[in-house]
């Protein structure tokens, strides 16, 4: 009953969904009122429908119904609670439905937080919202239905994938999906603008919010998947560049490159088609990661042949989603203009450079990605591209990035004369340099990749530091009102950035001082890697909630001072009989121990756990920084939104702007 | 003059940014592509000699030894028609049986034995190979749509 109910719910949101996409475009089009105003209640409606899908989904996944194919594929009765829960969405049918679930939310939180956007742009933005959403339910019902029966129903379900049962994993996809989901607030806004033929300042002020919301929550989403397969692979890697990694981090760059293009069509009415363009990219993006990951065709490409329904549903979705709002980019970005004048050298100048790195960078990854899909789906043989190609590209193109978001925020607007910034820049530039020489010394070996990303990380901080200074400095103010007078935007740039220098410490470091050892240890044995002393006391076997564990234990000494007792696990789980290899951390501000258990190899074979084993030790200097960094990009991107003038600015100049162009419509 | 000169300075400067990037993209890209090879292309010696390459193919059944006190292991990869002989030093990934599906990277060696660096076993524990039994053609075509980019499906 509970299936059929959410099945029904799901019917009546693609309903609703279609109504939502058509009738309000259709108000703003003939300028009916009565029609645009549909808009609002629409979403409302539209996510109550979504979100009851959701809750029959998630208690026939409490509630182990096996008579439901998508609980019986991926659920156990074995299954703690929790995971029960998370493997509502570990599935390719659920994890679209939550995509759908975060699309309605978007919508609601723009229909609860736009009151005061002028009619004709809010019926528009939640239209297009309401179009993709039309995509998504029609896939869902059509192709993937999360609620479809099994009959007769199975005794036990197959038990979701032990990769997936992990609190990290839990959180990451519903994370990673509101920053996907979330760029298409500012596609809709992008449509709409190009609709209405209307898109200046206020534009960019009003859909600048929401994607910085957007971006922060990929970021998160993105450090958290990067943190699980640090900790639950058991290979010590942070970051592998495959396909799935790349899905996620090729709309993170654009988004990176559109929230900074948006804050200089916002200040200074320059970029207007640029900033579209990469709000329509970034979104279309999104699609492309979320459908790569989702459809099967990384695995293998012939996964659309084995279900030809999907596959073509989602190239006819991409190719009208990506098509069609590139084609009214191209016939109306004209309209659009190109806006502000600047100087070769100024804040615009190495804004826009730094936006082309940014897209250069995404095009690269984007090429490393699907080329070897591509090749393989026309039979032109089989290749891989694999992290030296990425790292080749990706560093170089990086570099100056960095170099430039040091100067950026020192630079003035329009015109920044040379000798001023040289005059601002270069005591940050000698504390760089110092540092990059010096630093690398101080952790035992000098190498000049070392050098140079260090020197770009303190760039970065010191930048930061004198931004910070000369604002406070030139500050009529006094005391801590002199703090308090700047914008939470502001705080929020300068603590990103920050993060992003201490990303850079982190990458820096591991790359140049990382020591991984993979060693066969027999009960007993003691092995000294990196300064540090790892006593192997061997494997006993336990067991554990839903698997077997098989845990060793790994004394780390340092200088004969006993520091921590690392337990490693092998867990194999008793659903599938998969194995899972969970590593044992000991954590560290400078550098984390890490050992994982590898199998067997005494001379019993593999049944012989008792005996010696292969373990990998590592060490992994300042690994934390990366994902703090990228915590604290996150948090500065949610600091920025708090910023008071989104809320005060935008109800006057709404009103002032959009009313007289619409000749005084009625703001709500 | 001044407009003029400035717009073919941006001009200059983003035609010389992008085509540093272009050029940097490509020529990382085609000494970076490692290509794929079946046990069956080995042995009529299509694969590269001291170039990296990818084989793939079924762990053969019983081919599993371990080398005393190391971390060295030998084992043979076939595709039903052909085999070859693998050695890696290292740890096996979790997924990694005998009987299973398993790509390797590395190189070939004079004598014949593939020098794997690295060992991606397949994600799909429910994914069964077609039998043995099958035709060898059945076998290649099963193997060569389920061998790609398993560095991803291994790992997530």
């Amino acid at each position: 009953m509970i299936p059929e109910l959410g099945h029904f719910a799901l019917i009546l949101a693609l309903l609703v969904a279609v109504a939502q996409g058509t009738l309000p475009l259709a108000g703003a089009a003939l300028d009916e009122p009565r029609l645009m105003q549909l808009a609002r209640p629409a979403a409302r409606a539209q996510f109550l429908l979504v979100a009851t899908a959701f809750a029959c989904l998630a208690a026939s996944f409490i509630g182990n119904d096996f008579s439901v194919l998508n609980v019986a594929s991926n659920s156990n009765s074995e299954l703690p609670l929790h995971y029960r829960f998370a493997a509502t969405w570990g599935s390719h049918e659920g994890s679209l439905l939550l995509w759908t679930l975060m699309l309605a939310c978007w919508t609601l939180a723009v229909s609860v937080f736009s009151r005061h956007l002028p009619p004709a742009l809010l019926a528009r933005v939640i239209a297009v919202m309401g179009l993709v959403s039309v995509g998504f339910l029609a896939f869902l019902l059509f192709t993937s239905n999360p609620f479809e029966r099994l009959v007769p129903a199975a005794a036990e379900g197959r038990d979701l994938n032990p990769l997936l049962q992990d609190p990290g994993m839990v959180i990451h996809p519903p994370m990673l999906y509101m920053g996907y989901v979330g760029f298409s607030v500012a596609f809709s806004f992008a449509i709409a603008a190009l609709l209405g033929g209307r898109l200046d300042a206020t534009w960019a002020r009003w859909s600048r919010p929401w994607t910085t919301v957007a971006w922060a929550f990929l970021t998160i989403g993105i450090a958290l998947g990067s943190g699980w397969a640090y900790y639950t692979l058991g290979w010590g890697g942070w970051w592998f560049w495959d396909p799935v990694e790349n899905a996620s981090f090729m709309p993170w760059l654009t988004g990176t490159a559109l929230i900074h293009s948006l804050a200089v069509t916002e200040k200074r009415g320059a970029f207007k088609s640029w900033t579209v363009l990469l709000a329509i990219v970034a979104f279309s993006l999104s699609l492309v990661g979320t459908f790569l990951v989702r459809s099967g065709v990384l695995t293998s490409v012939h996964a659309f042949a084995t279900d030809p329904a999907r596959g073509v549903f989602i190239l006819a979705f991409l190719a009208i989603v990506i098509g069609g709002s590139l084609t009214l980019f191209a016939t109306r970005a004209g309209k659009v203009g190109l806006g502000g004048k600047f100087e070769m050298v100024s804040r615009e100048s190495m804004l826009l450079a730094n936006n082309v790195l940014l897209v250069v960078a995404m095009a690269s990854v984007l090429l490393g990605t699907l080329y070897p899909l591509f090749l393989d789906a026309l039979n032109l043989g089989k290749i891989s591209v694999g992290p030296p190609y990425f790292d080749a590209v990706f560093y170089p193109l990086m570099a100056p990035a960095l170099f430039l978001m040091g100067v950026g925020p020192v630079a003035r607007w329009s015109k920044a004369p040379v000798p001023e910034l040289w005059v601002r820049l270069r005591w940050t530039l000698g504390v760089a340099v110092v540092a990059g020489l010096v630093a690398p010394v101080v952790m035992g070996r000098w190498s000049p990749l070392v050098s140079l990303g260090l020197f770009l990380a303190f760039w970065i901080f010191a930048s930061t530091a004198e931004t910070l200074r000369s604002r406070l400095a030139g500050s009529p103010r006094r005391g801590i009102a002199k703090l308090t007078a700047n914008s939470g935007s502001y705080y929020g740039m300068l603590l990103a950035h920050l993060g992003l220098g201490v990303f850079v410490v982190g990458v820096t470091l591991v790359k140049g001082y990382e020591i991984e050892r993979d060693v066969r240890l027999e009960p007993g044995e003691s092995v000294s890697v990196g300064g540090y002393d790892f006593r192997f006391a061997g494997v006993v076997p336990g067991p554990g909630p839903n698997y077997r564990a098989l845990t060793g234990t790994v004394e780390v000494r340092k200088d004969g001072r006993e520091l921590k007792t690392l337990k490693p696990e092998k867990r194999i789980y008793n659903a599938s009989g998969q194995t899972m290899t969970i590593a044992a951390i000991d954590v560290g501000l400078f550098g984390d121990r890490y050992v994982s258990l590898g199998e067997p190899v005494g001379a019993g074979g593999a049944e012989d756990v008792g005996g010696a084993w292969a373990v990998r030790i590592y060490i992994k200097p300042f690994i934390d920084w990366i994902w703090a960094g990228a915590f604290l990009m996150a948090i500065g991107g949610f600091m920025a939104v708090s910023d008071r003038r989104y809320r005060l600015a935008v109800k006057r100049k709404a009103s002032a702007l959009w009313g007289e162009v619409r000749g005084g419509a009625p703001a709500d | 003059m001044k407009p003029r000169t400035r717009r073919i300075g941006w001009i200059v400067a983003g035609l010389a940014v992008l085509g540093v990037a272009v050029t940097l993209v490509l020529n990382a890209f085609r000494s970076n592509l490692v290509f794929f090879f079946t046990p069956t292309q080995v042995a009529a010696h299509e694969a590269p000699q001291g170039r990296a390459f990818r084989i793939g193919g079924l762990v053969e059944q019983g081919s599993l030894k371990r080398e005393p006190n190391s971390l060295t292991v030998h084992f043979r990869v076939t595709d039903t028609a052909k085999t070859i002989s693998v050695a890696y030093t290292g740890l096996l990934p979790d997924l990694f049986k005998e009987g299973k599906g398993v790509v390797a990277q590395g190189t070939l060696a004079s004598d014949g034995t593939f020098h794997a660096t690295e060992v991606l076993a397949k994600h799909d524990e429910n994914y069964m190979p077609p039998a043995a039994a099958d035709a060898v053609k059945q076998a290649h075509e099963a193997m060569s749509t389920k061998t790609l980019v398993t560095t991803q499906a291994e790992r997530k």
